[in-house]
Formats: structure tokens, sequence, C-alpha cells
């Protein structure tokens, strides 16, 4: 379980998160929704140890993230996470990305074996083998995003982190990497966080949904109950209107 | 604008530069840090290694040649005016151990290793590859930094003396081509002159400026602002601190080991 408590963080006079409290189940797929710049991927970030908190705590199952010192290793095992961009190593063939944590670490396997299961988890997540010794830099956006994907399952973390999965792709591509983040979210049984501002994402992919909004969560609930919440600025964010209590130039 | 403008940016411009100074230390001290704690990168290391000794030998070999060559011309010149031309082997090859092979080997190397280390590391930086190498259970510092600061403090002197060694030859050229010196008399007095410490304080010099190239690269890079123009910007810093960097710690060394 993820629970964030009171998190703050401001960038010089930007105070970006407010106060954030939010709870992610165990085996839950959670969605984050909320407007560019509201500070989503600081929320993911923050939790990763990659951004520090003004303020606030925040827990993974039971226990203070750890972000310095003995146990961040084993902490940061725990986790996978696909960034917005792919971030895959340009000066690494593929199936190096793909099996980066098992070429090194405490979850280091011999080179053919993670070779093995880098070539398994990318036909996992559609890509053929002759894929594996290519370079970053000769795959199109969409394959980058699956391979990111596969990097993320590769040591089969308990909890995955999905910044904008879909963000870049065509409508096609994004059906596939839906698909695939909600079958290996069931597969493995993972906690997931999920952020994104597509809402055939959203309904995808999400058991629930926190929408962002002014450095806070203003609504959060089952996805079923999405279409049915009064909240007016859920109602604005998800139907796309022009007009409503968020502001459109910010 | 009052008369004590100027005296106040100038004020601001060292006060920017000390701090600047103090980051690059307190980054290099957390590297160093980093050296005998495991996990460790070889392969990583190896490729470094690679990159900045085995692809740097081009530039600064044609450097030291031609500095060589121009050296022996100018004491030749310069040693005319007193009747001390003979001294073109012994001085050239003290000029090109002591000073020139260290400093310009390690000026050619920081434009060519500093901007790519640089660039590199700002780049993932932009991209989220470092926040991914984070969340893959890799430390950065350990995984970039280490690697090719140890890559460059052990490759630098070996550049440094091939350097010296090129740098000689350009001398000898010259001096026996040009200056019309006897090939066996240009060598003995090349060898009776040079000393053992002459060479090992260059080659001291070399691993410092080794040292200072990788870390102002990877330092740059890390703190590298975003987009393009960020990449650029922390690229351009690397090898201006690096090279300015590189003649202070020159200076210093020089009055360390030859001070009277």
């Amino acid at each position: 379980m993820i629970e964030l408590r009171g998190v703050r963080k401001s960038f010089g006079p930007n105070h970006v998160l407010q106060g954030v409290d939010l709870t992610v189940a165990r085996g839950q797929s959670m969605v984050i929704i909320g407007g560019s710049g509201t500070g989503k991927s600081v929320l993911l970030k923050c939790v990763l140890g990659l951004v520090t908190p003004d303020a606030g705590q925040i827990r993974v199952d039971g226990q203070p993230a750890t972000t310095k010192g003995a146990g961040r290793e084993a902490f940061l095992d725990r986790f996978g996470m696909l960034f917005q961009g792919g971030a895959l190593f340009d000066s690494l063939p593929v199936w190096q990305n793909v099996a980066f944590r098992l070429l090194r670490g405490q979850k280091k396997r011999p080179r053919d074996e993670a070779r093995a299961i880098a070539i398994e988890k990318l036909r996992r997540v559609g890509l053929k083998e002759q894929v594996a010794d290519l370079f970053p830099a000769e795959l199109s956006g969409g394959m980058q995003k699956r391979v990111g994907l596969a990097r993320a399952i590769a040591a089969e973390p308990e909890i995955i982190f999905f910044d904008e999965p879909t963000t870049g792709l065509d409508p096609i591509m994004a059906g596939v990497i839906n698909d695939l983040i909600r079958e290996i979210v069931t597969e493995i049984g993972a906690t997931a966080m999920t952020i994104t501002h597509d809402m055939t994402s959203v309904r995808a992919i999400a058991d629930r949904v926190a929408m962002l909004h002014g450095g806070v969560i203003r609504w959060t609930g089952p996805i079923a109950e999405m279409d049915l919440t009064p909240d007016p600025y859920v109602d604005q964010f998800i139907h796309g209107r022009a007009t409503g209590p968020i502001e459109s130039v910010r | 604008m009052s008369l004590l403008s100027p005296l106040a940016a100038l004020g601001r411009l060292t006060q920017g530069a000390l701090a600047t100074i103090g980051r690059i230390a307190l980054f290099a001290a957390d590297a160093v840090s980093h050296l005998f704690r495991p996990p460790f990168y070889p392969r990583e290391f190896l490729v470094a290694l690679l990159q900045i000794g085995w692809f740097s030998l081009p530039v600064v070999g044609m450097t030291a040649l031609f500095t060589g060559g121009a050296l022996a011309l100018q004491i030749y010149a310069g040693g005319a005016r007193f009747s001390a031309e003979a001294v073109v082997p012994s001085i050239t090859a003290i000029g090109m151990v002591r000073e020139l092979g260290p400093v310009l080997g390690g000026l050619m190397v920081a434009a060519r290793v500093a901007s790519s280390i640089a660039a590199e590391v700002g780049t993932m930086k932009v991209t989220e590859q470092i926040d991914a190498l984070v969340t893959l259970s890799t430390h950065p510092m350990k995984y970039l930094t280490v690697p090719r600061m140890l890559a460059a403090t052990l490759a630098v002197p070996v550049l440094v003396a091939v350097g010296d060694s090129i740098g000689i030859f350009g001398g000898y050229l010259v001096g026996v081509n040009r200056l019309g010196f006897n090939p066996a008399t240009y060598l003995a007095n090349t060898r009776a002159y040079l000393e053992a410490f002459d060479i090992i304080s260059g080659l001291m010099k070399g691993a410092a400026f080794g040292f200072i190239i990788a870390i102002c690269g990877c330092f740059y890079g890390m703190n590298s602002a975003r987009g393009a123009q960020g990449v650029g910007r922390a690229t351009k810093s690397a090898v201006v601190a690096a090279s300015v960097l590189i003649l202070a710690a020159n200076y210093l060394m020089t009055e360390v080991f030859f001070s009277a």
C-alpha cells in the first residue's frame, strides 16, 4: 500500500503540491489525472525519492519511503517505472536496456539468462527478438515506449509507475499500450500508479481515479463513479470542456 | 548607474565563480567517496578508458608534434640572440615534458572529452535517463561519474607521456632537418639534461588534469538545465571550467614542484 499524507513541494514561488493525501491499495491500479503542470509527475518522483518533498509523509507498506542510505537499493528494487519519453539508455542495445537491472546489483543474473528474460519481456510487449540488438535511436516512438514498458516489468516489481504511457502515440498504438498495461498489472498483481491526460487510457487502466488540481487531490473514487461525480473540476476535465472552474490559460 | 556598479558586478562575478568552484569541489569529494565503495562498474570504466584515452591519441599526438616543432624553432631563434642555439634539444625536451605536454594535452582533452561527457550526461539528465538509472537501483555517481573520473585520471598521464615523446620527436625533426643539428648530438643533449622528475611531474599534472576534466564534464552534465539550450550551456561551461582549472592547477603544481 502507498500512502501520501500532507505532501507538499514548491519550486521557488511555484507551490506545486500543497498537501496531497492519497492512498493506493496493494494490487490496485490508480490513475492520477489533472492538467499539465499540476504536479502529477512530481508526485510520482516524490514517492521514488527523485524529488524531496518539503513536508508530509510517504509510506510504502507502512514503512517510510527510503530516499537515501542503507535500504535505498532494496526500496527501489520494488519499483518499476515507465517514463514519459521512454528514458532508454542511448548507449545500450535494447536488450541491455530491458535487462539493465538483471545485469547488475542485487538482482544480477548470468548474462545469457538476463538476455533470455529481456527477449521474453520484449515478446510480452509485442516486439520481436530482432529488436533486441537494435539501439533505442533506431526505434519508433511506439516501440521505444514498449521497450520502456518491458524494462519496467523486467524484474517483476511489486509497484509500477507509468508516466503518460500513451502520450505521442497514435490511437491504435495507445490502445495496444493500454491493454498491455492492464494485462501486465493484472498478471503480475502489481500495484500501479499511472499519470495520464488520455481519458481512453484512464478507462482502460484504472481501478480508481484521483484528480490532482491546485496542489491537492480534488476528487478520488472508483472508475465507475468518475462519470457520475458532481465535482465540476472532474466533470470539466473528463469531458474536455474549455469552460468551467479550471482556467484554460494557466 | 553609480560609480561602484562595475565593482559590484565584479564582486558578484567573483562570488559566483567561487561558489561554482565550491560546488565542483563538493561534487568531486562525493565522487571520490564512491570510488572505493561497491558496486563497481568495470565495463563502464573500460568504455570510458577507450573513449578518453585511445580516441584522444590522434588529437594529442598532432598537437604535440606541431608544438615540439614550433618550440624548437622559437628556442633556436631566441637562443641565437645570446649564442645559445645549442640548448634547443634540452630546452625543447624540458619544456615539453614539464609544461607544454601536460598543459596542451590537458587542454585538448578538455575540449574533446569534457564537452563530450557534459553533452552526454546532460542529455541523459534532460531526457530523464538519470532518473531512470535511479529507479533501476543504480547510483548515477557510481555508474556515470566514477568510471569516467578514474579513466580520465589514468588515461591522461599516458596521453601526456605519448604526447611528450611525439613533441620531442617534433623538435628533433625540426632541429635536424631545418636547423642543421647533428641527429646523434641532438638525441644525446635531449637525454643529458632531462631528469626523471621532469617526466614524473608532467605525468602527475596529467593525472590531475584528467581528474579535473572528468569532474567538470560530469558536474555540468548532471546539473544541466532543460532543453537543447541547457545542454549546450552545460557543454560550454564544462570546457571553460576545465580549461581554467587546468591552467590554475598547472600554476599551483609548478609552484609546488619547482619553486626555488
